[in-house]
């Protein structure tokens, strides 16, 4: 490949390259960042995303904590206080209810508590989801209840682009902002288009036109719910599939305008069913579009139950397509 | 159970070496003819004083404000504990920075933060220093330095951590001070903290001010090993107690420890052993202990001892009451302020939850 060409062909590339690229421009352009959590550093992230970006920017700026959630979090807003533009990860979400007095009870609150004196620019990124045997500690989709919380963002990059360009404008965020990294999607690969402006991380995505049914998922669902939508058009049913990309603020207005067109929503979340972000974008369709709905909302959500190890178990506790699949038919009648 | 600082007197021990304590006692009666290097240590005294009768008197006054429903909620009080705040802040400089609890008027008092605008956010006003949607419990002051006003216990202890964390990536020769009790102590937060600072060098000042009581419960009931400064140390920070109802001894060891910190070596932790005379909160029964052990803790009151100290530099005996005068009319100020200030608006109720949109 000559350097003429290197600039302009798409270059394929995973999620997890996708992140280690938007964390590398925010470190190059900005000395206020900083990347901090267990194993970020020497052993290049539990995931693999920082891998090589120690050697790149030093122990400072990718530093390796101790195993202290609660303790490194809250030190991330702290820092975030005293002028740093810290990004921390969690290695799990559910690691991250160890540091969950730290995020709501400071994160979000700080900035309303003191009468709008103390803004925390922090960017929290952790892992959320299942489908790799991990089992129950290291399963759940938890950011639903992240994003019950006034006073923070939440943010699920579901396709490489998005893994690639969400964080520039989290981090611009003068407030607290939470990236759901799907386990899943790290593999996926995809060759964002290089040109592409920043992505508005106010707005859900249409990642698939349709006329029948609206199926609004995000994260790790969004390969199902595509896949899904892919068999629907085999059987005649044209499914419209809106990734929601920001769990909090939740974009209704993209949400309401598709299912008015569509008349028929299906909600899509590896969450469990109760107390769910589905059920809450399912009462913001029947507060808003009931006279719009052909069929009530239907919901696919996990199991209720901790996340099994055994594969067959597992499986059959999550989301599949074709649940997606079964849901929009019914929807539809 | 009889609660006292069985390790105190090691604490006054180690204040003992201060300069100015030791002056303190050989300086000679008369204010008129001292030279000028001992007016400026009886001038300071008194300034000392000054602070300390502040917070008990504003303190005072709360008590009377939330019997006549003017203020509600949960209210803390400091009384007695004076000492530690005041001699603690004595160490800092405006640069540096401050996080404080749920039982942090006297902190903020000290700190400078203005009686008027602590006691307007009591009344939930429009001039209090949180914009009325804080309450006693959680005093911010972003000018001053003052990161609250904690009610979480040791939540404060990572936000102290990350500030110092701050200072030190920024290269800015700062200290952030961080007050907590023996209660957050036994919090994980702490302990992670403790190991963390030490770890990076941290710029921190960790004080505890032990009570000796986590609301209800004493100190032998909540820690296996009661001297909190040794298992400090344990992180290998420098820690030591002190006498924390000895403004001079609690000033002298902040010096010390700022000076410490400030040098570059990471934090330093203090265990100022001190009381506080009031109930846990305006709705605590105070059933845990015995009123024989309160009046035993009053009679080192921290206020009374300095003022004797100082009328024995040679201070006319009324000086306390002209003391007391001008700091009761700065509180008649604070309140008759905040009885005046418009209630913060219940349009506004929105406002602060996230940052508003920067417009361009």
């Amino acid at each position: 490949m000559t350097a003429q060409t290197t600039g302009t062909k798409p270059r394929r590339i995973t999620y997890r390259e996708a992140m280690r690229e938007a964390l590398r421009e925010a470190l190059r352009s900005d000395e206020r960042v900083f990347l901090m959590g267990e194993d970020v550093g020497r052993y290049g992230g539990c995931f693999g995303v920082s891998l090589g970006l120690l050697e790149e920017f030093g122990p400072e700026r990718i530093r390796d904590t101790p195993l202290s959630e609660s303790g490194f979090v809250g030190a991330g807003i702290g820092a975030a206080l005293g002028g740093m533009r810290p990004i921390v990860e969690i290695m799990t979400v559910n690691f991250s209810l160890l540091a969950l007095d730290q995020i709501l009870n400071n994160a979000a609150t700080l900035l309303h508590m003191s009468g709008g004196q103390l803004a925390v620019p922090l960017v929290i990124r952790m892992t959320t989801g299942a489908g790799r045997q991990v089992a129950a500690q290291h399963s759940h989709s938890l950011e639903g209840w992240y994003a019950h919380i006034p006073g923070i963002r939440v943010l699920a990059p579901a396709t490489v682009a998005d893994a690639r360009s969400v964080l520039a404008p989290a981090l611009a965020d003068p407030d607290p902002v939470l990236i759901f990294e799907h386990g899943g999607l790290y593999n996926a690969s995809d060759d964002p288009d290089p040109s592409a402006g920043p992505v508005d991380i106010e707005r859900a995505a249409i990642r698939r036109s349709g006329t029948d049914a609206t199926v609004v998922t995000f994260g790790g669902c969004l390969p199902k719910a595509l896949a899904a939508a892919d068999q629907l058009a085999g059987h005649g049913v044209s499914a419209e599939v809106i990734d929601l990309r920001s769990l909090r603020p939740l974009d209704d207005a993209t949400i309401m305008s598709s299912v008015a067109r569509t008349h028929h929503a299906v909600v899509v979340d590896e969450a469990w069913r109760t107390g769910s972000l589905a059920a809450e974008i399912s009462a913001r369709i029947t507060e808003q579009a009931f006279y719009e709905l052909d069929a009530p909302v239907e919901r696919v959500c996990s199991a209720e139950v901790p996340i099994p190890y055994a594969h067959q178990l597992e499986e059959a506790a999550l989301p599949q397509a074709a649940d997606i699949v079964a849901a929009v038919r019914k929807a539809v009648g | 159970m009889k609660a006292d600082h069985t390790a105190t007197a090691r604490g006054a021990r180690g204040t003992s070496g201060s300069k100015q304590a030791r002056s303190a006692r050989r300086r000679p009666a008369a204010a008129k003819r001292q030279p000028h290097a001992a007016r400026e240590a009886t001038d300071h005294r008194r300034e000392l004083l000054r602070q300390m009768l502040l917070i008990r008197r504003f303190e005072d006054r709360c008590v009377e404000l939330y019997s006549a429903a003017k203020i509600r909620g949960f209210v803390h009080l400091y009384i007695g504990e004076e000492a530690v705040a005041v001699g603690v802040n004595q160490a800092l400089t405006e640069a540096d920075a401050v996080v404080a609890t749920y039982r942090e008027h006297g902190h903020a008092l000290a700190r400078g933060v203005p009686a008027d605008s602590i006691m307007s956010e009591m009344y939930g006003r429009s001039t209090g220093c949180s914009g009325g949607r804080g309450g006693s419990m959680h005093l911010f002051d972003a000018a001053r330095r003052f990161y609250g006003g904690n009610a979480i216990v040791g939540g404060g202890i990572p936000l102290a951590c990350g500030l110092a964390l701050a200072d030190r990536m920024r290269g800015e020769n700062r200290v952030t001070c961080c007050f907590f009790g023996d209660g957050a102590f036994a919090e994980g937060e702490f302990h992670e903290v403790a190991n963390l600072a030490v770890l990076w060098r941290l710029p921190l000042l960790l004080v505890c001010e032990n009570n000796l009581y986590a609301m209800g419960t004493a100190l032998s009931r909540e820690h296996a090993q009661t001297d909190l400064a040794l298992r400090a140390a344990s992180y290998g920070m420098p820690a030591w107690p002190v006498d924390g109802m000895d403004v001079l001894a609690v000033e002298a060891a902040a010096r010390r420890a700022a000076v410490a910190v400030r040098a570059g070596g990471g934090p330093c932790f203090l265990e100022a052993r001190t009381y506080r005379y009031r109930a846990h909160s305006m709705y605590d029964p105070d059933r845990y202990r015995d009123k024989a052990e309160i009046e035993r803790w009053k009679s080192r009151d921290p206020i009374d001892a300095l003022a004797d100290a100082v009328r024995a530099e040679g201070e006319p005996a009324g000086f306390v009451d002209e003391i007391a005068q001008k700091v009761d009319a700065e509180i008649d100020a604070a309140v008759q302020s905040a009885e005046q200030a418009p209630l913060e608006p219940v349009e506004g109720l929105l406002r602060y939850v996230t940052s508003p949109a920067e417009t361009s």
